[in-house]
């Protein structure tokens, strides 16, 4: 069974939408990033996405880019990203997946980044530049060891590539709410509604939506019509400013807590 | 009989290729593919860029004979024969200006009213801009802020030209962070915009659409050396960074079995330094910026920076069709170091006149060492060298290397820039 829809699914029992709260992996240092996701999770996040630095990241502004390119120069490993994914998992109820770019899988591997992540504790793999198009072998290697696939869709995505998308995924499809990148904006797009509802008609069973929110009004206002609301920038600016504490009292504060 | 190398099209070159890109552009790239595939079989579109070849960027560009570099060069081969493809002398003063006006029309085509592209050392972001004005169009040029801080007579040109130049801090502030930051704009303002990438990489259709457009390099330069010696040349030699010239003047001669393709990397300061551009030699298979090939990376699969004298090689991947030619072993690929480069830029300058990009140098360095693989042997045979850009940009560079500048100025000579 998929930890990431049986997360989804245990928040929609409680009448509210899944919490996904992402933080890269190694910002500022190891240790920190495993606090700050543990404070994420005691503090409401059902899904935690820890992202793993990269050095050509395409989907990211310029705060999640700090951040990561600070990771970078402070030595960051693959074989970290796996430590804090089993830190994060034996220290919290959240199901925890890992947010990586495709080369760093490739590689590796992906039946061994696969074994790995799955031996790790780590519940599946969210792909922000690799389309179904080109996932056979992550798609293969997830299979074999039970991990989730989660592929985006954008309000650009055509009927016929929702399809694909909703079927190649496995716990929930990301949809990208806006054209853009990560990074805060003042208002939730329309398009966010839109692409929840195509996605959904084209056979997604369960749709999480991120990129610009960061308010708990965001939250609220997805929540209406996404199974899940995902927080990335907000969070990282949060333990930038204030550490594990800052991003335990945002996240209580996004997920309704406080 | 030789493989049908010139009908290879996307989005697979044997294993390379592809679309690693986030779904967001998938849309924008399925409606490029569509509007170029149509556009290469409308007369009203190719009679339009042939008028514009023509007529704005001075094609054909002429094929001319180098016989006192040759004699030179020659060593033990001497009689051996070395013809340069003059693409420095097209508006703009390189290549580059072939694919930025194709795609300018098919921007157009599309109704698209802003042009973005990225810049290394600027030629490919003077050309964007050369285009953008010419069809009334908003243009933006992402540039690595230290390139806009070495390269500020590129910038005012691009700023005469109309355009914005906008410089990238984020990463290490280079050419493929240029990249990375234009296809940012693009995932956000691809409704009204074309992202105009400068060489035959990216995801589908890029790789296929920019190769076409610069097709007309070697299909001009085989009609002329067969006007000129009634033979076909006995190799061709390109510099590669993506690799646009190379597969330009490559076409023209994949099918001929009998004719020798050479792509010069950059080697940098040695590839036992580690400060090299060498991707295809020194690479091995990775995703980068829409394509898979050969890639500069790391153990774990973060992309390793490249160095070189010339910015406009400084690239840690290379074109997938390049990456496809090596592997069936239609296309020799070899690293050239900045010091071989240099002696070959500063004998063309001295013996003919021709002051080339410090890009075309990498090739004509080259051609230096196929004379002397073929000694005595090589009496007879012909080379062509792809001349894809003229050096005036380089001057301050080459200055500083021959040490032709006050001790106090050289530390502040600018990067070059061609991109290849």
């Amino acid at each position: 069974m998929s930890r990431t829809a049986a997360a989804i699914d245990a928040a929609q029992a409680q009448g509210r939408p899944a919490f996904v709260g992402y933080l890269p992996a190694c910002y500022p240092d190891m240790q920190t990033s495993i606090e700050a996701a543990v404070a994420l999770a005691e503090n409401g996040a059902d899904i935690i996405e820890i992202g793993a630095p990269y050095s050509d990241p395409v989907m990211d502004g310029a705060v999640i880019q700090q951040a990561t390119t600070e990771a970078l120069e402070g030595g960051f490993r693959m074989d970290q990203l796996f430590e804090v994914v089993r830190e994060v998992s034996s220290r919290t109820d959240a199901a925890v997946v890992v947010m990586i770019y495709y080369n760093l899988i490739d590689r590796m591997g992906a039946s061994e980044f696969a074994r790995r992540l799955a031996e790790a504790g780590g519940a599946g793999a969210i792909t922000p530049d690799l389309i179904p198009d080109e996932a056979a072998d992550w798609i293969a290697a997830a299979e074999q060891h039970q991990l989730d696939r989660i592929f985006l869709a954008a309000p650009t995505s055509s009927p016929e590539r929702l399809a694909r998308i909703a079927e190649s995924s496995r716990g929930f499809v990301y949809g990208v709410s806006l054209m853009g990148v990560t990074g805060q904006r003042t208002a939730v797009s329309a398009a966010a509604e839109r692409v929840v509802t195509s996605a959904k008609a084209a056979g997604a069973q369960r749709v999480c939506v991120g990129l610009g929110v960061s308010t708990r009004a965001h939250v609220a206002e997805i929540g209406r019509y996404a199974d899940g609301v995902i927080v990335g920038t907000a969070l990282v600016a949060a333990l930038r400013e204030g550490g594990p504490a800052a991003v335990g009292r945002l996240a209580s504060e996004l997920s309704g807590n406080s | 009989m030789s493989t049908a190398y010139r009908e290879a099209s996307g989005p697979y070159f044997g294993d390379y290729g592809g679309r690693w890109m986030p779904e967001s552009l998938v849309a924008a790239l399925d409606e490029l593919e569509e509007a170029f595939g149509k556009a290469k079989a409308d007369p009203e579109f190719t009679d339009e860029f042939e008028r514009l070849s023509r007529e704005y960027t001075g094609r054909p560009s002429p094929l001319t004979e180098v016989p006192r570099f040759a004699a030179e060069a020659a060593g033990t081969a001497q009689g051996a024969r070395i013809f340069l493809k003059r693409e420095d002398l097209n508006h703009t003063g390189s290549h580059k200006i072939n694919n930025v006006l194709g795609q300018a029309l098919i921007a157009r085509r599309l109704g698209k009213t802003r042009l973005i592209a990225e810049t290394g050392a600027g030629q490919h972001g003077v050309a964007t801009a050369t285009a953008a004005a010419l069809f009334g169009m908003e243009c933006v040029v992402y540039m690595g802020a230290e390139d806009t801080r070495r390269q500020a007579l590129n910038v005012a040109r691009m700023q005469l030209l109309g355009a914005e130049v906008v410089p990238v801090e984020h990463g290490a502030a280079t050419l493929k962070d240029a990249i990375n930051e234009a296809l940012r704009d693009w995932v956000a303002s691809v409704e009204n915009t074309h992202y105009v990438l400068g060489t035959v990489a990216g995801p589908h259709p890029f790789p296929e659409m920019v190769r076409w457009f610069h097709q007309i390099i070697g299909e001009e330069a085989r009609a002329q050396i067969l006007a000129s010696t009634g033979r076909l040349p006995d190799a061709v030699a390109a510099c590669v960074g993506g690799g646009s010239n190379a597969l330009g003047i490559f076409h023209g001669f994949l099918d001929d079995p009998g004719v020798a393709l050479y792509g010069y990397e950059a080697g940098g300061e040695g590839l036992e330094t580690g400060r090299h551009a060498a991707a295809i030699t020194l690479g091995r298979s990775g995703v980068l910026h829409g394509a898979r090939s050969y890639l500069m990376q790391d153990e774990d699969g973060q992309t390793v920076d490249s160095h070189s004298i010339s910015a406009g090689l400084d690239y840690p991947s290379v074109g997938p069709e390049h990456a496809y030619l090596a592997d069936a072993g239609r296309v020799t690929y070899e690293p050239v170091t900045d010091a071989e480069c240099m002696a070959a830029f500063e004998r063309l300058c001295r013996t003919e006149g021709i002051i080339p990009a410090i890009e075309s140098a990498h090739a004509l360095a080259g051609a230096t060492r196929l004379f002397a693989s073929w000694g005595a042997d090589g009496a007879e045979k012909i080379i062509i060298v792809s001349l894809s850009g003229r050096g005036d940009k380089d001057v301050a560079t080459a200055a500083a290397w021959f040490d032709l500048l006050p001790a106090d100025d050289a530390s502040e000579a600018p990067q070059t820039g061609v991109e290849a």
